[in-house]
């Protein structure tokens, strides 16, 4: 299974970021054909612009993977409401690191990116809502802004378009639950990020201030750039069809080298990418595990089979290393590319431990505004806790999926199943080691009564 | 707030069942209307729906459709396919369509509320022998109707602060609080007193007020009521009562002319709280938390329950007597009070008319708070107007009276409740003219008079008010009143038969309606007494529409 030739990266939106001669001053991007873009397009018509991006067929890089063409086609025009665009930069899925790299390293990039995005959508204001742990990168994006500003890339009468968009940083709050889609729409109106119930709250028709919003991803709002720069239709060949130009991966666990890497959707397989790229496990050990997309995606047993028939009808039987990387790659092997976070977890991993890691952290997380999601995730998290603190029981592992089953599909927005996903696949796949914890560890006497 | 387009109605299919329903509604209320509950914490219909408790999920369907041509699609029978939701929907934010599938009892709902249900019990505490909400709590509702009965939890449950103090009279247990933010978005929409929020994060969020403000609106116990569970309760009835004790009567609130329905609490006969009852056209489902407190008056120190005439004499025959012996064939002033109820000021005309006497009105005003603390703080002016005995808006003094006796030719004044010395008429000029004082508190006056009569407060008789949108709303008796004394309307019906033998009026409420609706022109005509306690009766008031009402624009109320 592990091949020869390692698999080249195809550099897209890292093409400058780690040039030794780079740097993120607006010099640099200028000097590397930066802007050049921004100004084809404002000649075009708004609307040739979103008929490129659907053209290309370009999916979401926050975690969904929705079509972004069509995301701008749903925003309501009519309402004469003024219409915003929103960079979601709060990267908080655990295992994933890309957004960071490309706002430290290339900073100018997004902002042309968002700027051509905000001409396409007629945004009257453009924000980037970014992590509150990235200090250093809200620092950068506000001194890239001024530069930018300075030289009549945004601000008023872009490039003397006549189109005018300011472009605010934004400092998120400080939470995970910042990055859900109407969270961070909350907690940019200043309030709780509580995400809105859908209906009727959809942010393209009742977002930002009540006017139809567009939330994009980092990475999605500079494959904007690309799009307009080689066409629409030439971007669409990048990669797969329906899984259209380059991902990065944000490769973390135990491997080699673990690191973030570009690749054309489906160029390599998860197999290559963690004995290849990664340069393999560390020396002795075997594969135990992989989460695919951040946390909240499904995990991989290292020896499970993936039977099935793809969107194109053709049988497929593969094994973890096979799982080509793509969008519809791990869809097809019941979990999700997500945000591109792949962890890796080889033999000496406790999955009981890891388990309990991952509930502690949407424990901390919930928002607690809806029921299912703030009282399961505690409540997995104090299960998970206390089997890995000697007390665990037989009937743990089945509780555990009993409640996670009773979060999934209950809850206001999608950290439900981000929170209930990672237990349902780790009991049902690592069942073994959750019966094993209460046969090897002691149970206190009379620890257990019920309340 | 979802709004309901009037009259129009879609059909939808409710488990299995075609119904119809108003459009624009949603699920909760539709179903409600056909006898199916849908049970949930967080929607509220007066609020605005959060759909954050997630209790209400239910199974829901549209008819599919063809995406190219918009044609119904069907099935192998020609009947129209369903595209069920794949997951389960809140029923407080599903607005009806025409043809939606709904169930509201599938395995998989069971499954869902049973599930909610769990997880509202992990963390809440088993304090339900000490509760006060323990009898009409929803948790306690529903764990018994929905819940799986038994537990699963073995984990410590979550500790949270037990006796917050939010306000001067709101009480927080945080441990029992369920998150549904119904006390949010109240004082965000309706108190327009935004102090409440949720403080940390998921299953550890704490309701707290904003640093430095306090939960001190006129509504803040409104709350307590909208409180599913035990956790906001009133600081005044904490730990008093058992609810299922208590004996609920409805009743109107006497505070202000907006005219508040209220259920009165009592039990053994002692009053023990006052809460809102739910009218769309008055009061929605709130009232002010001064307006609780009038239950207080019941047994103040200053209540009036000895009766006084001929000196020492204290029995309340003899009082009666005295006073009509007083009133007889003489030039009388009659104060009436806008507190008095509708029959009772009817009564109070018949007495003036027969003694051809003065009638004086004394309003009273304040600040108008624009919800249910309108600036006229009478329950009845309108009452005053339609019972015939004044025609005039009453000002907030009585200086007609103190000219009047000024003047002389007065030989006696009969002041039902008001409180003339109170009200720019001299204490001087009401020497040598015997005074005779009916109501319920002690005051000047009535410490003046000559004639003492105690009666009764509107909690211990029944009765119509009329409030600002002139509706004419009937109360029932909550309480009885204290030993020895009689409801103002036989007094004032024993008086009137003691001046005059032909005037004589039995105090029957049925019999004053019949009369103040025989007028060919009444605007009480053909209404009843039992049609105005059973709901609230909108009366024509265009006749005067001229007067200088004090009203401010308010909850359901627009001036004239």
């Amino acid at each position: 299974m592990i091949s020869k030739k390692i698999p080249k990266e195809r550099r897209i939106i890292l093409k400058n970021a780690d040039d030794p001669s780079y740097s993120n001053k607006i010099s640099c991007y200028l000097k590397r054909g930066g802007y050049k873009t921004l100004k084809k397009s404002l000649k075009k018509k708004p609307e040739q612009i979103g008929e490129e991006v659907l053209k290309s067929g370009v999916r979401g890089r926050g975690g969904a993977g929705f079509p972004t063409g069509m995301k701008w086609k749903f925003l309501d025009r009519k309402s004469g409401k003024p219409i915003y665009l929103v960079c979601n930069a709060d990267e908080s899925e655990p295992g994933t690191f890309k957004d960071r790299q490309i706002i430290h390293k290339d900073p100018h990039q997004l902002i042309e990116g968002m700027m051509i995005s905000a001409f396409a959508i007629q945004a009257k204001q453009a924000f980037i809502y970014i992590r509150a742990e990235f200090f250093e990168g809200a620092k950068i994006l506000e001194r890239a802004i001024q530069e930018a500003k300075d030289r009549g890339f945004c601000g008023d009468n872009i490039l003397g378009s006549e189109y005018s968009c300011d472009l605010v940083v934004h400092r998120g709050a400080g939470a995970y639950i910042c990055g859900e889609e109407t969270g961070l729409i909350e907690s940019l109106e200043g309030k709780r990020p509580n995400p809105r119930i859908k209906p009727p709250y959809f942010p393209a028709v009742l977002g930002l201030y009540q006017c139809p919003t567009i939330v994009n991803n980092v990475e999605t709002l500079c494959n904007v750039i690309h799009i307009m720069d080689m066409g629409g239709e030439k971007f669409s060949q990048i990669g797969k069809p329906n899984n259209t130009g380059t991902r990065i991966w944000c490769v973390s666990g135990q491997v080699k080298n673990p690191g973030y890497f570009e690749f054309e959707c489906g160029a390599l397989t998860m197999g290559e990418m963690i004995y290849d790229v990664c340069g393999g496990l560390l020396p002795g050990r075997t594969l135990q595990a992989v989460i695919p997309g951040g946390s909240s995606a499904k995990v991989l047993r290292a020896d499970e089979r993936f039977k099935g028939t793809l969107k194109d009808g053709s049988e497929f039987d593969w094994g973890i290393e096979d799982i080509p990387l793509d969008f519809d790659g791990p869809m097809s092997a019941g979990t999700m590319s997500g945000s591109g976070g792949i962890v890796v977890m080889d033999n000496t991993v406790d999955m009981v431990e890891a388990m309990a890691n991952i509930n502690a952290f949407y424990a901390h997380e919930s928002c607690g505004q809806c029921t299912p999601c703030r009282e399961g995730s505690l409540w997995m998290k104090k299960i998970t806790t206390r089997m890995c603190s000697g007390d665990a029981r037989e009937e743990d592992a089945d509780l555990l999926l009993s409640v996670a089953n009773q979060i999934e599909g209950r809850t206001i927005c999608a950290f439900g199943e981000a929170a209930a996903w990672p237990t349902q696949s780790f009991v049902k796949k690592f069942r073994k080691d959750f019966l094993k914890k209460a046969k090897t560890q002691k149970r206190k006497k009379n620890s257990f009564q019920l309340i | 707030m979802i709004s309901q387009t009037k009259g129009e109605t879609v059909t939808i299919v409710l488990d299995g069942e075609d119904v119809e329903v108003p459009a624009g509604s949603n699920l909760v209320d539709a179903a409600a209307l056909h006898s199916k509950e849908i049970p949930h914490y967080c929607y509220h219909p007066q609020l605005s729906v959060a759909g954050n408790c997630r209790m209400c999920l239910i199974e829901m369907g549209t008819p599919m459709r063809d995406r190219q041509t918009g044609e119904p699609v069907l099935d192998e029978d020609g009947v129209p396919k369903i595209g069920w939701v794949p997951k389960p929907v809140i029923g407080c934010a599903t607005t009806v369509s025409q043809g939606m599938h709904v169930k509201t009892i599938s395995d998989k709902v069971t499954d869902c509320r049973e599930g909610i249900m769990e997880f509202l019990l992990v963390n809440h505490p088993l304090d339900c022998p000490i509760c006060d909400q323990a009898g009409e709590c929803r948790l306690q509702e529903f764990a018994t109707d929905y819940g799986r009965g038994y537990s699963r939890y073995v984990e410590r449950k979550n500790v949270k602060p037990k006796r917050t103090r939010l306000g001067p009279r709101v009480t927080l247990d945080d441990e029992r609080c369920i998150l549904c933010s119904r006390c949010i978005r109240f004082c965000q929409e309706v108190a327009d007193d935004d102090v409440l929020g949720f403080v940390d994060r998921g299953s550890y969020s704490t309701l707290t007020c904003f640093p430095g403000k306090e939960l001190q609106n006129n509504y803040s116990l409104n709350t307590v009521d909208l409180c599913p569970v035990g956790a906001l309760t009133s600081t005044d009835f904490r730990f008093k009562m058992r609810v299922w004790f208590l004996k609920e009567s409805p009743s109107i609130c006497t505070e202000s002319s907006a005219g508040s329905n209220i259920l009165v609490s009592s039990r053994e006969g002692e009053i023990h709280r006052i809460t809102p009852r739910r009218n769309d056209e008055v009061n929605d489902s709130w009232m002010t938390d001064s307006g609780r407190a009038l239950y207080k008056q019941v047994r103040s120190d200053d209540r009036l329950l000895t009766p006084r005439g001929n000196g020492t004499d204290k029995i309340l025959d003899h009082a009666i007597t005295t006073a009509t012996n007083i009133l007889k064939d003489k030039e009388i002033a009659v104060v009436g009070s806008c507190h008095g109820t509708l029959e009772e000021l009817y009564l109070l005309n018949r007495l003036s008319k027969i003694t051809n006497s003065k009638k004086y009105l004394r309003g009273y005003f304040g600040e108008d708070d624009g919800i249910l603390l309108s600036a006229d703080r009478t329950p009845n002016l309108r009452g005053a107007l339609l019972s015939g005995f004044t025609n005039s808006y009453p000002k907030d003094n009585l200086k007609s009276l103190n000219n009047d006796l000024k003047r002389g030719g007065l030989d006696a004044v009969f002041v039902y409740r008001d409180d003339i010395l109170n009200s720019e008429v001299d204490e001087e000029l009401l020497k040598g003219i015997p005074l005779v004082f009916m109501g319920t508190q002690k005051n000047s006056t009535s410490d003046l008079a000559e004639v003492l009569i105690p009666s009764l407060t509107s909690f211990e008789k029944k009765g119509t008010f009329i409030n600002r949108s002139f509706f004419a709303q009937g109360f029932e008796q909550a309480v009885p009143g204290p030993a020895g004394l009689l409801p103002d309307l036989l007094i004032l019906s024993k008086i009137i038969e003691g001046l005059d033998e032909e005037s004589k009026i039995d105090p029957d409420l049925s019999l004053i309606w019949k009369n103040l609706g025989s007028p060919p022109k009444s605007p009480l005509k053909g209404i009843t007494f039992n049609d105005v306690l059973e709901s609230p009766v909108k009366v024509d008031g265009s006749k005067w529409e001229s007067l200088p009402f004090v009203e401010k624009k308010a909850m359901h109320y627009l001036p004239v």
